[in-house]
């Protein structure tokens, strides 16, 4: 006891208890300050775990390429203000993570870890970076909601110079392409349009509405399970294959039957 | 049943016709013309065939066509366009796909007749270029065919833009492209064709004559002389048994032939059917209503303009400024000069093989491949060269089908529209000297028969016979190809003394030496070894060549 009477009043004793004063103040001003901030940044996106969960997600299975916050690397951009919708149209459609680098990240089989629960905290935790484009909700992206007419009509006008009339894809320059629409769920679709991945441009709402959007979707889900009225579709790409057909099944049938029917020899008497 | 006694149901007409008309003789004669029996000579019957249900399908299209190209909001029954503005043509085709009763599978009927008379005419064609049936007296019904070829080529170009849909426009403005790129007429052809500036509004009702009138008209007028000097000429026949340069073997008109050819054209028909009952073609629905503005990846046009398409993406982008003018080599070169090659080289073909060969007599046996080898191989060069072009029209198709780089398939295809001919000219030779070397051995030596004898010093052999009497005639139908007077002899004409007149001068000697090269005897048939019969001979094998 008489000790610790002492050394009150020892002479450093007041810069001592000045500086835990400090300590503990600084110490539950940043505690504080920062579970505000990912509060904040939580209620943005959902739930408060989705985010220390989506890091966590994140630092297992993409910091590798894009850096330990998501701040780039040289093999792979900052994933900073790409937006919830980015996340979820890569991680979904099994882009993302990469499994090699390539010309372009090819939609493939997601592995087995990512369903809705792990896409949702991976984008919680991405959005809470810096922003950018969001999840559409379920009444967006609506087929049934659309007008195929008029969706037909933009999407004429925007997309079939890479992605072909009926979406069945195209060549871009040097192993680059346009991939083909058929497997592309109504929320990627719209996805692909607000966010641009890779060589894809940008289509914000200022040049086409949400509901131009519902529109496109509309058409694009429309055609593409469509019956083929005329027979078989041949890949619906149109006279390549046309033409093919008709070397391979037409003008062989013929020159088959040809040979059949002269096969008879008449024998010169 | 001998050729000289005329079947009942003939001699019945003719002598009802004579008897009214004077014109029984006529059809005594021309209904036993004999017909020489090859399935090679029934390719252009394909041709002939597709054109009649050209005709009948394309007829009951007009019935419903509106080549017009005034806007109208589409009223149809397919949903994905309801409201939306379109030509009357457009609006028209999608009114007879959908809203006709058996419209869609005559419009799928029209087209695929389309793709097999065209590809009908080529493997036509070929039949003939690889036979040497153009030689004389035919030259003239080979350029009734070149011209058939190359008017198809338009008919069909006309007819794909008639729906005036997106794909068929872009189709259209290639050809704008290269129409206002010519010299000097450039500007006035385009507003000619267009009726002012493009896209205009008239240029569907233009084609539609051209499709339906002028160019069918014309088809037709020449196929029926192409029929006629054919039937005047009789047909060529293959070398065999008891086949000369003066006869014709084979089958007469009526009955035989005419039950072959109308056997085949209800094959021509029953495929044509069955490909546009179950095969979709040129679904136009699908690709929209034309405007400039919106182009689509995977544009092509029907594979016989396909080859200009390849050439177009081949080019790289030259272009010649004079005096303030611009000449767009890059569009000109692949529209012209692809078709120029290929179409004046058919043209020509006969003739220049005349003139190195020097050989002026007529020509009923048809050549087999392997025994003019020169020109067979400059035959599969040009088809490479076309199928190069061709390839590398639909290059998008191929980069994204096998996962290439489009830019790799251009490189690629501008090295091999050089290289490729090249190396199909030397294969082929090889192939053809290696084919005919083949036929010596079957003179010379006879065919496997099968048996194994085995020798006194142990070692087995095979025996060969003799081979079959027809294969044997078939074999021995070959003649060398003809040369110049002066240009056969080793040392050549110079050396034996003086050279024939037009021989002289540099032309005249790199005539011979063309002549020298493209003529004569590769691989005799009755070669060398001489005794051949000893060979062939069972049992007389005291030779060990026998095993080779
Ligand atoms: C092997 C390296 C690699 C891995 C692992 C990887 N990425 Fe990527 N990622 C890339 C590259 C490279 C790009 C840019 C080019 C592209 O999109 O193909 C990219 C692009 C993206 C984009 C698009 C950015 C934009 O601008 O729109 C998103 C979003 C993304 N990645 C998310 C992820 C997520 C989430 C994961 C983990 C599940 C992940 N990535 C794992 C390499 C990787
Ligand atoms: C300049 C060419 C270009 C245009 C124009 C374009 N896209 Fe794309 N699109 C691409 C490329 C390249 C990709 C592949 C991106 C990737 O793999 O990350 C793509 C991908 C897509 C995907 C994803 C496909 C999948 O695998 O699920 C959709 C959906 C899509 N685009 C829709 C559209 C729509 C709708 C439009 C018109 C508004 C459009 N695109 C316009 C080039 C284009
Ligand atoms: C004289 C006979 C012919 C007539 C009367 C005719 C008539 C027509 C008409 C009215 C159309 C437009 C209707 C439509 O496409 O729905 C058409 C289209 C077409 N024609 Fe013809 N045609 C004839 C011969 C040919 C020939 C010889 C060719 C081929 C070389 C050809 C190739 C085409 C093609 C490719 C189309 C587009 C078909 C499509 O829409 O899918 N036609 N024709």
């Amino acid at each position: 006891m008489t000790r610790i009477t002492a050394g009150r009043r020892h002479p450093l004793a007041r810069y001592a208890v000045l500086l835990l004063a400090l300590g503990l103040l600084g110490g539950i001003y940043t505690f504080v300050a920062s579970t505000t901030g990912r509060a904040d940044a939580s209620i943005a996106a959902g739930r408060a775990d989705d985010v220390a969960e989506g890091k966590k997600l994140f630092q297992q299975s993409c910091a590798s390429c894009h850096g330990f916050n998501a701040e780039g690397s040289n093999v792979a951009p900052s994933l900073v203000g790409v937006g919830a919708a980015a996340v979820d149209f890569q991680v979904s459609s099994g882009r993302m993570p990469l499994a090699r680098p390539e010309a372009q990240a090819p939609r493939k089989p997601p592995p087995p870890w990512v369903n809705e629960t792990t896409i949702r905290q991976l984008s919680a935790y991405v959005e809470s970076l810096g922003g950018g484009p969001t999840v559409p909700a379920a009444e967006q992206v609506d087929p049934a909601k659309g007008d195929p007419a008029k969706g037909g009509e933009l999407f004429r006008a925007n997309c079939i110079q890479c992605h072909n009339f009926v979406g069945a894809g195209g060549a871009l320059t040097r192993g680059k392409y346009a991939p083909n629409l058929t497997e592309s769920t109504p929320t990627q679709i719209y996805e692909a349009m607000i966010t641009g991945p890779q060589a894809m441009p940008v289509f914000n709402d200022s040049i086409i509405t949400p509901e131009q959007k519902r529109d496109m979707i509309a058409y694009i889900t429309g055609v593409r399970s469509q019956v083929d009225p005329g027979g078989a579709g041949l890949g619906r790409i149109g006279p390549v294959t046309e033409g093919l057909t008709a070397w391979i099944v037409g003008l062989s049938l013929l020159v088959l039957a040809a040979i059949w029917i002269t096969a008879k020899k008449r024998q010169a008497k | 049943m001998s050729i000289t006694t005329v079947p009942k149901p003939i001699a019945g007409t003719s002598s009802f016709l004579d008897d009214r008309l004077g014109a029984g003789n006529f059809l005594k004669r021309n209904l036993r013309k004999i017909f020489p029996d090859h399935w090679s000579f029934l390719l252009g019957e394909i041709a002939l065939y597709s054109f009649i249900v050209l005709l009948l399908t394309g007829t009951f299209l007009t019935f419903f066509f509106k080549p017009s190209m005034g806007e109208v909001p589409y009223e149809g029954s397919y949903e994905p366009l309801k409201g939306i503005m379109m030509s009357e043509a457009y609006a028209s085709s999608l009114h007879i796909s959908f809203d006709v009763r058996g419209g869609l599978l005559m419009r799928q009927m029209h087209h695929w007749a389309a793709l097999l008379f065209v590809g009908g005419m080529m493997v036509h064609a070929l039949r003939v270029f690889f036979t040497g049936a153009y030689r004389k007296p035919r030259e003239l019904n080979w350029l009734i065919g070149v011209l058939l070829l190359t008017l198809a080529l338009f008919e069909g170009l006309t007819g794909y833009s008639l729906p005036d849909d997106l794909l068929s426009g872009a189709g259209l403005r290639i050809t704008e492209g290269v129409a206002i790129s010519l010299p000097l007429v450039g500007t006035w052809i385009t507003f000619f064709l267009f009726g002012g500036e493009y896209p205009g509004e008239d240029v569907i009702s233009r084609f539609y004559s051209l499709h339906i009138l002028l160019i069918p008209g014309i088809l037709l007028a020449l196929i029926t002389a192409h029929m006629i000097l054919m039937w005047v000429q009789k047909h060529t026949q293959m070398p065999g048994k008891g086949r000369t340069n003066e006869n014709v073997v084979g089958a007469p008109f009526y009955p035989a032939f005419m039950v072959k050819a109308g056997a085949y054209f209800m094959f021509t028909f029953g495929v044509i059917a069955l490909l546009g009952a179950f095969a979709q073609i040129n679904p136009i629905w699908l690709f929209g209503p034309y405007t400039p503005a919106d182009i689509s990846a995977g544009s092509q046009p029907d594979f016989y303009m396909g080859f200009l398409e390849g050439s177009l993406r081949l080019m790289p982008p030259w272009e010649i400024n004079i005096a303030g003018f611009t000449l767009p080599m890059s569009v000109l070169i692949p529209a012209l000069v692809p078709m120029g090659i290929i179409m004046t080289g058919l043209a020509l073909y006969p003739f220049i093989e005349q003139w190195v060969t020097g050989d002026r007599s007529e020509h009923h046996i048809a050549d087999r491949p392997r025994n003019n080898p020169h020109r067979t191989s400059i035959g599969m060069a040009a088809v490479t060269f076309y199928g190069v072009l061709w390839l590398l029209g639909a290059n998008d198709e191929l980069a994204s089908f096998f996962h290439i780089s489009l830019n790799a398939t251009t490189y690629v295809g501008r090295v091999m529209v050089f290289l490729g001919p090249a190396i199909a000219y030397y294969v082929t030779y090889r192939v053809c000297l290696g084919l005919q070397r083949s036929d010596a051995a079957v003179i010379g030596h006879g065919v496997e028969s099968g048996v194994i004898k085995r020798l006194p010093n142990g070692e087995y052999i095979e025996v060969h016979v003799p081979p079959n009497p027809a294969i044997e005639a078939h074999v021995r139908g070959k003649a060398p190809v003809p040369m110049l007077p002066g240009a056969d002899g080793d040392g050549g004409g110079e050396r034996d003394g003086v050279p024939p007149k037009q021989l002289r001068g540099p032309l005249g000697r790199l005539r011979v030496k063309m002549s020298r090269a493209y003529g004569g005897e590769k691989i005799p048939l009755d070669d060398g070894h001489g005794h051949g019969e000893e060979h062939a001979a069972i049992g007389s094998g005291e030779d060990r060549s026998l095993t080779h």
